[in-house]
């Protein structure tokens, strides 16, 4: 019998693959996509060092290969059910059932659907992009001008698109969008010097080693604008710009700007499958339905059923150090269980 | 003949009645408005007096509305009316022949059986017709026992709660009747004057050898319950039952409530028979929150105890009005007491500089709330492109809120000043039509814009004429389609068809369990001032539940807040009908070019 079943290939399930395969441990790793790597996969440059994400996800590639850890790629877990001896059967979308003494879940999380902001015109005003397209094409190294050729003056960043907004259902915050807009405005910067860059928040969250540092270099190095204000509408000029309405809170004044892009700092969402694991298994969620860790402080890798275990951000928005850290700390937690 | 004293308790209790009702009711009327009074005079001699009564016979006496929603509940509601009012009746044309002549004291008919035990023309006839409607009155009375214990079996699944003074209405009420019955049960048994059913319980007394004491308790008795429900009727929920008569009446004269909360809208609060139908439509209640419904508002209105919190918890979706048997016009009712509730907050609209309006046929009035859904917007547009129709963008840049969320909040001098804005803009265009994407402004245009001649279209109703007329011509898809009907514009604006027709045109459509105007309220309404996003997100799963049964393909709305709501609920497209119908046409003309190469 598998001693681990990690689920997910993200940062988390690699580094606790790697780490649980030291300490001898029998594992499986599934994936739903054809590649592993999850979301890092698709990002350019890390903050807040600016470390390239290809680098993370070849060096994981690496450790994987030389470990010669069993992976199935395109296979999306759909339950995870315990047997009456306390080992746990796991369905997949593929025919077979894996058995196994300790479930590892790793599924991180899913990019909130920006259509679901109607307002702001994703999808429907070509010049509307999210984050993650952003950090994509960073990453593809294209031209820094707007599909339809033009060079960009002006842009615009929204912060907490589908995060701390009751109506979206989503009353939490992302956490790692406010630094990643700070990041990428700098690197919007560093492309096009003249642009003008403005980033539209409610609160800036830089609660991590070295985004304070890296906010003020924004306003102070690269001149980047940051207005205190929640945008109400976007609409599109004939010539195809956007023209942004909002209000800045700060100075109380109600104002329009047209910009040639408009970026969507969208937030993250748990996943499907964890609904499909709460009803098979009895999982338990927290009200932001991410996993609800067993103990925030003692235990936070732990979940309310026995032989349960997470790693990163399926239990919450994490960057990708914290994530890594988490993957740790799962292994000890999963090795722990095991010797018992 | 003290023995005869019975009779005054009952004598006081109809003179109380009839005095306080003559109060109320003449200084009601005075307070009409001029117009209305001339309403009132020049319908008078009219064949509207003719049709109210038609009415007052259907509603007030065999409650044909109840009927329809919950026939148990209309029969009982039948009985006390339709069976008092002919016992009343048949009881004085008894008195009538028995005296010979018309000049009979009220009591005389009212206590008959006590009075005379002597043979006359008809007596058996009378006799038995009258045990005949007692019985039936105490079918009913027996119901009404029975759902103060078993309120589930009428459908009704919430009670009104009672205060002291109503429950003492409602008790002498209740024993009016078993008190009759025992009354000239008791004769029968000393005079034997009784019918098949007083008679009988006569038989029973007889064993039981009863005296004439015994019999003038029981007369007492009904009498005083008489008395004590005639007392108590002008200040319990009983006055619906003469109110919603003159309520009638002046409806049919075109009497109509006001924006401020005034006399005509007094008589609707009074006419509220508290039959509890308007708890049942509420969907506030899957959200845990009852005490807002209409009925505990109209109690309060009527107590002038009503609490802000509990006025401005409200979808203002109009399932209530809907429901209501007696016709009130519960959301516009509502919505005066918030203006009287709200003061004048500063609404200044300098800001808003008057430019000219350049001509056009159609005048296109998008709303704040499809700015907000740019998708909508775009489709509008694109079809009116399409279709080659000159129009005009009224607010694509700088535009006002067509008022109507100000006036659900009660802010009517502030909303005042955005209709006269847009207003004026709208007539300076010249247009024919004014075309509007959302149901919300679409009410308010419609309500309280004044604008003339000019054609007022909803889109789907713009959109239906264009395709019938050739104009476009959408394509058909399997895309199975069920349709919301929008508070705003089903039972606000009395639009349902239209809708469904273009859908039909583009694709299968199906239809829900709960629709039209029954329809559930997607729980986005800006009506609501202060119900918590998981409340509404409560009340939504609830509608969402209806909608999505069949697991339709689309699910597609004529509002844009109703599908910013529903996309926050669900994964399955939800699409506003100009979306769907532009891309039905879109598809056709990509497939113009092959078609012309089949033609070469
Ligand atoms: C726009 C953006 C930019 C960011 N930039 C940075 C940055 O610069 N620096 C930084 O530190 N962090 C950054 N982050 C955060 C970073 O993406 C996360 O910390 C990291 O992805 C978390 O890794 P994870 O393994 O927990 O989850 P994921 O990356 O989400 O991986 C989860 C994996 O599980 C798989 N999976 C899910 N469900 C199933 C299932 N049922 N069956 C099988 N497989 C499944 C998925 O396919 C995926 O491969 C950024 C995030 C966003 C949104
Ligand atoms: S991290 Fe910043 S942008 Fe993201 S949800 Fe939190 S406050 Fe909003
Ligand atoms: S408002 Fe109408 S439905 Fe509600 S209790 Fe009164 S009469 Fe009945
Ligand atoms: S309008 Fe709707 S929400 Fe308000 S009381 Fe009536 S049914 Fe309830």
């Amino acid at each position: 019998m598998i001693d681990v079943l990690i689920i997910g290939s993200g940062i988390a399930g690699l580094e606790a693959a790697c780490n649980l395969y030291e300490s001898g441990k029998e594992i499986f790793l599934l994936e739903k996509e054809k590649n592993v790597g999850g979301n890092v996969q698709n990002w350019d440059t890390l903050f807040p060092d600016g470390k390239n994400a290809r680098d993370i996800i070849s060096y994981y590639m690496q450790e994987i290969q030389a470990r010669q850890i069993t992976t199935y790629l395109n296979t999306y877990v759909t339950g995870i059910h315990k047997c009456v001896d306390g080992t746990f059967e796991v369905h997949t979308s593929r025919d077979i059932v894996f058995k196994c003494k300790t479930v590892l879940i790793a599924t991180g999380y899913s990019l909130f659907n920006a259509e679901r902001k109607e307002e702001y015109g994703y999808q429907i005003y070509e010049n509307v992009v999210t984050s993650a397209d952003l950090e994509k094409r960073f990453a593809q190294q294209s031209k820094n001008q707007l599909p339809n050729g033009k060079p960009l003056h002006r842009i615009a960043f929204i912060h907490c698109v589908g995060s701390r907004d009751e109506k979206s259902g989503n009353h939490y915050c992302s956490k790692v969008c406010c630094i990643t807009a700070v990041k990428q405005a700098i690197k919007m910067k560093q492309l096009v010097p003249d642009v003008e860059v403005f980033c539209f928040y409610m609160d800036l969250r830089m609660y991590g080693p070295g985004f304070e540092e890296k906010y003020r270099e924004a306003q102070e190095k690269w001149g980047i604008q940051f207005i205190r204000g929640r945008v109400s509408e976007v609409a599109e000029t004939l010539d195809k710009r956007l023209q942004v309405k909002a209000e800045d809170t700060l100075a109380a004044r109600p104002f329009k700007l047209e910009v040639d892009m408009l970026v969507l700092m969208i937030g993250m969402e748990s996943q499907a499958s964890t609904a499909l694991f709460q009803k098979s298994c009895g999982l338990k969620c927290a009200d932001s339905r991410f996993i609800q860790p067993y103990q925030h402080h003692l235990d936070s890798n732990a979940t309310n059923v026995k032989g349960v275990f997470t790693a990163g951000a399926c239990i919450g928005p994490l960057s990708v150090f914290d994530t890594i850290n988490h993957a740790r700390s799962a292994a000890i937690s999963v090795s722990n269980f095991l010797a018992e | 003949m003290i023995e005869e004293y019975f009779v005054l308790p009952f004598i006081i209790g109809l003179f109380v009645l009839l005095v306080t009702l003559a109060i109320k009711y003449v200084s009601w009327i005075v307070q009409l408005s001029h117009i209305d009074k001339l309403r009132v005079l020049q319908g008078f001699f009219t064949r509207r007096t003719l049709s109210a009564i038609k009415k007052i016979w259907k509603e007030c006496l065999l409650h044909t509305r109840i009927f329809k929603t919950n026939p148990l509940l209309g029969y009982m509601h039948m009985s006390f009316a339709f069976g008092w009012f002919v016992l009343i009746l048949v009881g004085h044309i008894e008195s009538y022949i028995h005296a010979e002549s018309l000049s009979v004291p009220p009591w005389e008919s009212i206590f008959f059986r006590y009075f005379h035990h002597e043979h006359f023309v008809g007596e058996r006839f009378f006799a038995h017709f009258m045990d005949f409607i007692l019985l039936y009155i105490l079918s009913g009375v027996f119901l009404a026992y029975a759902k103060r214990l078993y309120s589930r079996v009428f459908g009704i699944k919430r009670s009104t709660k009672l205060k002291p003074k109503d429950r003492i209405a409602l008790l002498s009420l209740w024993l009016i009747f078993p008190a009759r019955l025992f009354a000239e049960g008791a004769t029968a048994s000393l005079y034997g004057n009784g019918g098949f059913v007083t008679g009988t319980l006569g038989g029973v007394f007889s064993f039981f050898e009863i005296n004439s004491s015994f019999e003038l308790a029981m007369w007492w008795i009904y009498s005083s319950s008489l008395g004590v429900f005639f007392i108590t009727l002008p200040f319990t929920r009983y006055m619906h039952i003469p109110t919603e008569v003159l309520f009638i009446l002046l409806r049919e004269y075109g009497i109509q409530l006001k924006k401020e909360y005034n006399s005509v809208s007094k008589i609707q609060v009074y006419s509220c028979s508290r039959c509890g139908i308007c708890i049942d439509a509420c969907q506030m209640h899957h959200a845990e929150i009852s005490n807002n419904q209409s009925v505990y508002i109209l109690k309060n209105m009527r107590d002038e105890n009503l609490t802000d919190r509990k006025l401005y918890n409200c979808l203002l979706c109009g399932r209530c009005e809907q429901a209501c048997p007696v016709g009130i016009n519960l959301n516009d009712l509502r919505i005066s007491q918030r203006i009287q509730a709200s003061k004048e907050f500063n609404s200044s609209y300098d800001f808003l500089t008057y430019k000219n309006t350049p001509q056009t046929d159609v005048a296109y009035f998008s709303g704040c709330m499809t700015h907000l859904t740019p998708g909508i917007k775009e489709s509008v547009c694109a079809i009116l492109e399409i279709a080659g129709i000159n129009y005009l963008f009224l607010d694509k840049e700088k535009g006002a809120c067509c008022g109507r969320p100000l006036m659900q909040a009660g802010q009517y001098q502030a909303a005042k000043k955005l209709i006269d804005y847009n207003r004026q803009q709208i007539l300076d265009s010249g247009a024919h039509t004014l075309l509007v994407s959302c149901p919300i402004c679409y009410k308010v245009f419609k309500d309280d814009y004044e604008l003339g001649q000019i054609n007022i279209k909803h889109h789907s109703e713009y959109f239906l004429e264009l395709i019938n007329a050739g104009y476009i011509s959408p394509r058909k898809s399997d895309n199975i389609i069920v349709y919301h009907d929008p508070c705003e514009l089903g039972r606000g604006a009395n639009i349902y068809n239209e809708p469904r027709e273009i859908l039909k045109k583009i694709g299968k459509f199906r239809k829900v369990r709960i629709e039209k105007n029954q329809s559930l309220c997607c729980s986005g309404s800006l009506g609501d001032l202060s119900l918590s996003m998981p409340d509404r997100n409560i009340i939504k799963e609830q509608t969402l539940s209806v909608l999505l049964k069949h697991n339709p393909d689309i699910l597609a709305t004529a509002c844009p807040l109703c599908k910013k709501t529903f996309v926050k609920g669900t994964f399955i497209q939800v699409k506003d009908i100009a979306e769907i119908l532009v891309d039905s046409i879109k598809k056709k003309t990509a497939l113009l070019p092959e078609m012309e190469n089949v033609c070469e």
